[in-house]
């Protein structure tokens, strides 16, 4: 196990930053997800605590020691790769072996340690077998194998699950949180899937353009976004953002005129807010209710899924909307329905995309 | 009914102008090939296995004589032994140290060194102009017992060296170095066999606790394998034909005392000196399947070490 601490770092290219000062603290035997899209910096930070990207600037920091300068084998750290990067030439029981072999290790320790690692990944019928001759899932138990042997300090994982299928993610998911909890170590896992996020993390720092919108836990995240972006990007489907003005502002609640029509009172102080001043309403589908007396919801789509139905449309004004309902939702395209925004539900952003305060859910 | 059906279509032979036509076209297209193989390579092929079992000075008519020609150059011919001594001694040298330094090249350009495509160009240059006959020459002037590496090493160390071309003992091994200078081809071809290993394969051996040096050992090397097979094969076809560095050194003789009498050139000899045409061509017929022994031994150990990435096993 082994407690991190990032203090400033900056990743830069020439002239060009892409890390802009990331400070985070990870505790032992925390599963910390990076979450974010594609280009946010979360495998560049990956990569530079892993040792593969020299850090431009700041303070890495393994169990107390600065490790900017050490190379990656002397971090004590394992890593397992997006392309599983398994040694195609080798079989399975070498692959593991090597990095023991790479450290002078007895042949009867490195023996144990694979047959061991293998056991616990389900992949001892595969121990000859060369890469090629492993479906994906199999491959990624090999490159998870490959870290296990080596008992690191720490884990680091980039998206490791991106090239299974469905099925195989959600399968491969539930075994590394299972993994997690047998082996107790700390586990950095960098990923754009938001849902792997929410199920895996103790904590989730989510990054946009190489900072830290946000870092907490799966649920805080969830009920008290930050901001427009974090907020936007947990969830699925997102969060509906609907523009509008505040009308009206008392001590315990603000009013909202959304444009185009229809009014939101929502239990909240105003803060810093003045009447007047464009907001943002964000409220997630599965909080948007259809009840009698609401605003009128167009339904331009819907999708069945079995469980509930999502139910795409758009809202007097051109507004769109998404809304979650529950069950076999006998909804049409064409419909149209009337729906309820429930304030306790609702999350209010300023002109800037900064969350006011979240109503208690 | 249909086999009646179809012979109504045809006509009373069966066949229709038509039809002819177009079965012959293809053929037509492909003729100007055709024409150009059989003449020019599979007659000549055919011609000269007719010749190595015959006596054949070019003057007269060829005279069947069976298989004297094979049985004096296993039995009577020291220069054909001499030959083949010469050859496999170049050959020895030349495929390693030249698959070696073009590897070495070719992993030094294959980091993101500033200006390696310019220098990869340059590299090439060599490969372009080595087989000529003005490199021969100039090879010439760099190792003649007054020539530019004894002048160098006069200058540097006070060492008078010998005439490198001239001595028996070291002539060969100049014509080792002129082609391991030929390194380009091999090297560009290297270059790519490491591109194609993925980078993300050295990064986990590095985090495995790999040095530099255990990496290529390890993961270059079996990685590369096809690459330095096929390498491997085709500069041994190359050392075998190679005639020319051979023929301008030793001014055609093989010499000094036929130290440089590479196979081809003994070819040369007793086809174009001597005109003994029936005796060349089973040389040559020789040569062939020296090359196909050598080519078809390395296919087949290749799978103890040659890895191929379509080989799951």
């Amino acid at each position: 196990m082994a407690e991190l601490s990032l203090r400033g770092i900056v990743k830069s290219y020439g002239d060009l930053e892409i890390i802009h000062g990331v400070d985070l603290d990870i505790k032992h035997g925390e599963f910390v997800v990076f979450v974010g899209p594609s280009g946010c910096g979360k495998s560049t930070l990956l990569r530079m605590i892993a040792g593969l990207e020299q850090i431009s600037g700041g303070e890495l920091r393994i169990d107390g020691q600065r490790v900017n300068e050490t190379p990656p084998a002397k971090r004590e750290i394992a890593m397992v790769f997006q392309s599983y990067a398994l040694y195609p030439h080798m079989t399975v029981y070498k692959n593991l072996a090597f990095g023991l072999e790479t450290a002078g290790l007895p042949h009867a320790t490195i023996d144990a340690r694979v047959k061991r690692a293998a056991e616990m990944l389900k992949i001892t019928d595969y121990l000859a077998r060369k890469p090629k001759a492993l479906s994906g899932g199999q491959r990624q138990r090999v490159a998870i194998g490959r870290a296990i042997v080596r008992e690191p300090k720490l884990f680091l994982f980039d998206e490791p699950l991106s090239n299974l299928d469905a099925e195989l993610r959600v399968q491969m998911r539930v075994e590394l949180s299972k993994l997690h909890a047998d082996l107790a170590a700390t586990m950095i896992y960098v990923t754009h899937d938001q849902v792997e996020a929410m199920t895996m993390a103790d904590r989730i720092v989510v990054l946009q353009q190489g900072r830290i919108e946000q870092a907490g836990s799966p649920l805080d995240l969830y009920n008290h976004p930050a901001n427009q972006f974090v907020a936007g990007f947990i969830g699925s489907p997102k969060m509906n953002f609907l523009s509008g003005v505040l009308a009206a502002a008392s001590q315990q609640s603000l009013r909202i005129d959304l444009s185009g029509g229809g009014a939101v009172e929502v239990p909240m102080p105003p803060g810093p807010l003045s009447v007047g001043e464009a907001l943002t309403l964000g409220i997630r589908p599965e909080h948007v209710v259809t009840a009698d007396g609401g605003l009128p919801f167009a339904v331009t789509l819907t999708e069945q899924l079995g469980g509930n139905t999502v139910v795409y449309g758009t809202l007097a004004g051109g507004q769109s909307l998404v809304a979650q309902l529950m069950g076999q939702a006998a909804v049409k395209r064409g419909e149209t329905l009337s729906v309820t925004l429930p304030p306790q539900c609702c999350h209010v952003f300023d002109g800037r995309g900064r969350a006011i305060g979240t109503v208690t859910q | 009914m249909t086999i009646a059906a179809g012979t109504q279509a045809t006509g009373a032979t069966g066949r229709s102008p038509g039809r002819d036509w177009g079965r012959l076209m293809p053929f037509l297209f492909l003729a100007p090939w055709l024409v150009g193989f059989v003449v020019f390579t599979l007659g000549p092929v055919l011609a000269s296995l007719y010749l190595s079992f015959t006596k054949f000075d070019l003057l007269r008519p060829p005279t069947w004589i069976g298989t004297d020609n094979y049985v004096r150059m296993f039995t009577a011919d020291y220069r054909f032994v001499q030959a083949l001594k010469v050859t496999f001694t170049y050959l020895l040298f030349e495929v390693p140290l030249k698959l070696a330094f073009a590897l070495l090249v070719a992993v030094i350009l294959d980091k993101a060194v500033r200006g390696s495509g310019f220098y990869r160009a340059l590299f090439y240059v060599p490969s372009l102009l080595g087989g000529s006959v003005a490199i021969a020459v100039l090879w010439r002037q760099l190792f003649d017992g007054n020539g530019t590496v004894n002048r160098v090493l006069l200058w540097l160390f006070g060492i008078q060296g010998p005439s490198w071309i001239s001595n028996p003992d070291t002539a060969v091994y100049t014509l080792v170095l002129l082609a391991i200078w030929q390194f380009g081809s091999p090297m560009i071809i290297f270059l790519a066999g490491l591109r194609q290993i993925p980078q993300d394969l050295y990064e986990a051996a590095s985090m495995d606790g790999a040095s530099k040096w255990r990496q290529f050992r390890r993961i270059t090397l079996p990685l590369l394998a096809p690459v330095i097979f096929f390498n491997m094969v085709l500069q041994v076809i190359e050392g075998f034909k190679a005639f020319t560095p051979a023929f301008i050194i030793s001014g055609g003789t093989g010499g000094p005392v036929d130290s440089t009498l590479f196979y081809t050139l003994y070819l040369y000899q007793e086809a174009f000196a001597y005109f003994r045409m029936g005796y060349a061509a089973a040389l040559a017929w020789v040569l062939l399947i020296i090359i196909a022994s050598f080519t078809s031994m390395s296919f087949l150990t290749s799978k103890y070490w040659v890895h191929y990435e379509d080989d799951g096993r």
